[in-house]
């Protein structure tokens, strides 16, 4: 369990470099057992990271870091690609299922190589 | 049979004849609970249950017989209800309540005739064989196609509103269409003198030739054609097949065999509850005769109906008084409208009337005496007065003070009638008896979809004449409770697809950042927009699709060029174009297929799927497909598919035409063509049709003289016949058509609509198209071929291009970190071949693995 929220400092990890990443798209890492999507999106320049789990629940495959990105109603989403249901980029709710929610790192560039927060 | 013991006590109602309107009757009585009462045995001499004899016509262009069907195979299988077809009544005993047909004897407790019509043939020496055909049930129209296989030209005899059709359906079969009329003018009972002028002058325009004030005495053999039609004072006309449609005669033959009285003019007698002098018998349809009239539309069939099952319910509801014979139709494409006393007979009625000679338009508006009231109306060349004209008429609504005004050429502010202006009570559908208040009710429920409407009330199902007065009434009552109908693409962007489009084209917008930041909202866009603006720039400029400014626009199957399947793997298709491939083609497959342990199936698009790859194996896989001669099958857009080829004219022995050298010039010239829908085709080498072309957007028949085009067909959820668009047309012609049709397509559908949903969806039809594209009506032939051509020069194979750079190339990985694999992904083996694990199957696995 990673609750974000309750995170004092997290322990950053780099995971790749920015050449990785795909810009308005996602990629995908195995960090410690999980596999972590990591979503690039160079336009939002204060905030241009995000990382969440890649496990689609309904489908059971590990594909939501190949869904499509953008804003529905002003909330960050992933589109999860086989079966099209929204999960917010911030929190990793879903806005079709409020109570399903996606376990979501922070991410940060530091220089060139990318970094994730894992629990303390 | 669990009814054993109450369906001694049912009543037995038989109903002869199941045509339209028996049908409805039987449909209604049953809708209403009536087989709980009764035991229904229909009777129908037609070897086909009830189908649409209005859109008979349809099934020349392609439609098959099933497709015009009433209702569903199933609906005459159930408890208490039985329909014998090919079963005709001989007899009716009416001392015994019994009906007699070649099978049996039948007793009843009611009796419904239902019988129709039959159309009238005149005796004329001669006239037998194909020189004595007619247009009336789907086998007579067997009957004309097999005729007309071996014909040049055919003669409709009868200028009426049947004649007139069965021409056009002579001139779709091919033929030269000629029409012989008996009276000075077209259309005689429907239109007057100036009327049937300009009708004659439209369609003369149209290619069938008119010929007036002609009495065929006989016919005897040809010289150029097989008949020779020879007219009153020595005048002839050769022809190889003559359709006669001289009028239409009650089927009272059952009356008058069991002494039932007969109307003057034929058709069985009833009063106002349908009933004939026999109380145990109704007559409905077109065999009634009220007060001396037969009605020979479906919407007083249908009204008829109504009154019967409720009068053998015992709800009697309205009376039948008579119906209204008010008409609009569609004539070869010419518009015609007939309301009311058409004619003005009504005594000290005046008229007014428009007379456009130049585009042989005319119009007659007939008013009463005292100037209050609409009685009729002729229209000829352009019915947008239909609608407003009639709801005069139907409505009593007081003309205004110039009548004149509603004939005139709209000019801005003419006083067209807004539906606003219709009583509640306006019927709007007479077929189904729809009124205004019923419409409002069904949109107050919560109907904000046109076709929901018309399945929720079925208005517009029947005839389909009241079709514009609909969507009138259903736009302005949506738009009256402050429904706007919102058609932008998404909150991003408010434009409709076909907006988008020509922003794309006339702006030259080749990103999607540009369109947004020009004509769009927010920052981002989202994933309906995205992909929606993917494929049109796609359309537009077919630039590769993994560029780095396209690649973020695509669903995942576009991003990766691989069919995503359930477990996150993705299938393989390599492009088999026309189903033809070479023995070592198939065995590359074969090794590739081995080596990568991928599931191998032939798909239903005659090429080979193959599945369990995953991410990170495309690039290698690929690579090998390449090397071996394939490229990308574009399985995963929607863009074209397959061009589906049966083997033709090389090894069949009934082909005509090459069929795999056509699918492979089809195929290779639209390959990578994306559009709003995926888009299949295929071509048959002869009429067999084992290609299914029938069913596909775009369907190629060879025949003797060349190719056959159909259009718009589709297979999946909700199957369409593909309609007749253009015949023997040679190689150029074909492909330039079809170039058309497509970048047509491409301009106007809406997101995700496939050419079947874009076609019923065009107003103007199949007609309008044919006009656009044969015709070149919108003078845009020349822009759509160019735009094709762009888009076809543009061709590369995406997994080539995308082999060939290593950037494109680096998304292609399961991890970016570690080259590890998925381990959810896990396969067991089956029938020889690996496919995903159950989850049963995981769990099973894994407990295996912690004991070991
Ligand atoms: C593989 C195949 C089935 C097979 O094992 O034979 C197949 C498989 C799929 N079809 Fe199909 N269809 C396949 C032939 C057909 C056919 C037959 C044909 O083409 O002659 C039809 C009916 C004809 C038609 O389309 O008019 C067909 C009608 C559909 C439909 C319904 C389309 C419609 O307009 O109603 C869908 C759903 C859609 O596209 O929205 C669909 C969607 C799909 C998808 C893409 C569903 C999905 O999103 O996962 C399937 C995945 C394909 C893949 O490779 O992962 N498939 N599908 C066939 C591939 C043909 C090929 O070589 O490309
Ligand atoms: C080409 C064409 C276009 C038309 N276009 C229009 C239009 O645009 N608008 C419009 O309103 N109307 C149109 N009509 C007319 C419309 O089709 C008829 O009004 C309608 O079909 C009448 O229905 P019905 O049930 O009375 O007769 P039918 O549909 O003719 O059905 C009568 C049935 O009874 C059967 N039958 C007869 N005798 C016996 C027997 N002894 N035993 C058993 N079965 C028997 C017949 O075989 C037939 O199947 C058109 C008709 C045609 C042919
Ligand atoms: S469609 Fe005709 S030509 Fe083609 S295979 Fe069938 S029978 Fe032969
Ligand atoms: S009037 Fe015939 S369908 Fe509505």
């Amino acid at each position: 369990m990673s609750e974000v929220q309750s995170m004092n400092s997290p322990r950053w990890q780099a995971v790749c470099t920015r050449q990785d990443l795909v810009a308005n798209s996602g990629v995908v890492a195995l960090v410690e057992g999980r596999q972590i999507a990591i979503f690039y999106l160079p336009e939002l320049e204060r905030h241009p990271l995000y990382a969440i789990a890649n496990h689609d629940p309904k489908s059971g495959a590990n594909v939501i870091g190949r869904g499509l990105v953008g804003r529905v109603r002003g909330q960050l989403i992933v589109a999860a690609p086989l079966y099209k249901q929204h999960f917010r980029l911030e929190d990793g709710r879903c806005l079709e299922n409020p109570e399903q929610r996606l376990d979501v790192w922070p991410a940060r560039f530091s220089g060139d190589r990318v970094e994730i927060g894992l629990p303390g | 049979m669990t009814s054993c013991t109450d369906s001694k006590d049912l009543k037995t109602l038989i109903v002869i004849g199941n045509g339209m309107v028996g049908h409805h009757c039987v449909e209604q009585l049953v809708a209403a609970g009536a087989t709980r009462r009764y035991r229904i045995e229909v009777f129908g001499e037609e070897s086909r249950r009830a189908y649409d004899r209005v859109h008979l016509s349809e099934y020349f262009a392609g439609r098959d017989a099933e497709s015009l069907a009433l209702s569903s195979a199933a609906f005459y299988d159930q408890p208490n209800l039985h329909l014998h077809l090919g079963e005709p009544v001989l007899e009716v005993n009416r001392g015994r309540r019994e009906v007699v047909t070649p099978k049996g004897r039948f007793s009843y407790d009611q009796l419904v005739l239902a019988t129709g019509s039959y159309p009238f043939v005149p005796e004329i020496e001669g006239a037998t064989g194909e020189a004595r055909l007619v247009y009336r049930t789907l086998d007579d129209l067997d009957q004309i196609r097999e005729a007309a296989r071996a014909a040049r030209r055919g003669v409709v005899v009868g200028g009426g509103l049947l004649g007139l059709e069965a021409a056009n359906g002579l001139k779709s079969l091919g033929l030269e269409a000629h029409v012989v009329e008996f009276a000075p003018r077209l259309m005689p009972v429907q239109l007057d003198e100036l009327g049937g002028q300009a009708l004659k002058a439209q369609i003369g325009a149209l290619g069938v030739q008119v010929h007036l004030s002609r009495a065929t005495r006989s016919v005897t053999p040809g010289m150029d054609y097989r008949y020779r039609m020879n007219f009153d004072g020595g005048e002839f006309l050769e022809t190889d097949l003559i359709l006669f449609s001289a009028g239409i005669r009650p089927q009272d033959a059952l009356a008058r065999q069991c002494g039932l009285e007969t109307g003057p003019r034929g058709g069985v007698v009833i009063d106002e509850h349908c009933r004939t002098r026999d109380p145990h018998i109704y007559a409905i349809g077109e065999c009634a005769a009220l007060n001396g009239s037969v009605f020979g539309l479906v919407a007083p069939g249908y009204q008829m109906a109504r009154k019967v099952a409720g009068e053998l319910l015992g709800e009697p509801g309205v009376p039948f008084l008579g119906a209204d014979m008010s008409t609009r139709l569609k004539l070869l494409g010419v518009d015609v409208g007939s309301i009311g006393d058409a004619q003005g007979v009504t005594p000290g009625a005046c008229s007014y009337r428009f007379v456009d000679e130049a585009n042989a338009i005319y119009r007659r508006l007939v008013i009463s005496a005292d100037g209050r009231k609409v009685l009729g109306a002729v229209l000829v060349g352009d019915n947008s007065y239909y609608d407003t004209l009639l709801q005069y008429a139907q409505n009593g609504i007081a003309p205004p003070a110039d009548p004149a005004s509603l004939i005139l050429p709209k000019t801005g502010g003419a006083p067209a009638l807004g539906v606003e202006a219709l009583p509640e009570t306006a019927t709007i559908c007479s077929c189904h008896n729809v009124s205004k208040a019923t419409l409002c009710a069904a949109i107050d429920a919560g109907c904000t979809d046109l076709a929901e409407l018309r399945a929720t009330t079925r208005a517009g199902t029947g005839c389909g004449g009241c079709a514009g007065l609909l969507k009138q009434v259903f736009d302005h009552e949506l738009a009256a409770r402050g429904v706007a109908v919102d058609k932008s693409l998404c909150e991003h962007f408010p434009y409709t697809r076909q907006e988008l489009y020509a922003l794309v084209r006339v702006e030259g917008i080749q990103t999607f950042d540009e369109l947004l930041k020009r004509h769009g909202h927010g920052d981002l866009g989202c994933d309906v927009c995205k992909p929606a603006i993917g494929s049109i720039l796609a359309s537009c400029w077919n630039q590769p699709i993994q560029e780095p400014w396209l690649v973020p626009l695509q669903d995942t199957n576009d991003t990766f060029m691989a069919n995503m399947q359930k477990n996150g793997t993705y299938s393989v298709v390599p492009r088999i174009a026309g189903g033809e491939i070479t023995p070592d083609g198939l065995i590359a497959i074969g090794h590739i297929a081995r080596k990568y342990q991928l599931y191998t199936k032939i798909t239903g698009g005659q090429r080979i799927d193959l599945f369990g790859a995953q991410l990170h194996e495309l690039p290698a896989i690929w690579a090998e497909l390449i090397e071996a001669g394939f490229e990308t099958g574009q399985a995963y857009g929607k863009s074209t598919r397959t061009v589906k080829s049966c083997v033709g004219s090389t090894w069949c022995r009934y082909g005509v035409q090459d069929s795999v050298r056509m699918a492979l010039e089809i195929e290779n010239r639209y390959k990578g063509l994306r559009a709003p829908h995926k888009l299949k085709f295929a071509v048959s080498g002869c009429t067999r049709e084992c290609a299914e072309a029938q069913s596909k957007d775009v369907g190629v028949i060879a025949t003797d003289k060349g190719w056959n085009l159909y259009v718009c067909g589709n297979g999946g959820m909700r199957p369409r016949h593909a309609e007749l668009f253009a015949t023997d047309l040679d190689d150029a012609t074909l492909l330039r058509y079809i170039d058309r049709f497509l970048m047509f397509y491409i301009r106007t559908a809406d997101r995700l609509q496939r050419t079947a949903v874009w076609r019923e969806s065009l107003e103007g039809g199949l007609e309008y198209l044919k006009e656009v594209i044969i015709h070149d009506s919108l003078g845009l032939a020349g822009e759509l071929e160019a735009q094709m051509q762009l888009v076809v020069d543009q061709y590369e194979c995406e997994w080539a291009n995308t082999l060939n750079d290593p950037e494109k190339l680096r998304r292609f990985r399961t991890f970016v970190n570690t080259t590890d694999t998925d381990p959810d992904i896990r396969f067991v083996e089956e029938r020889g071949q690996r496919r995903p694990a159950r989850a049963d199957e995981v769990c099973q696995a894994e407990l295996a693995g912690e004991s070991r």
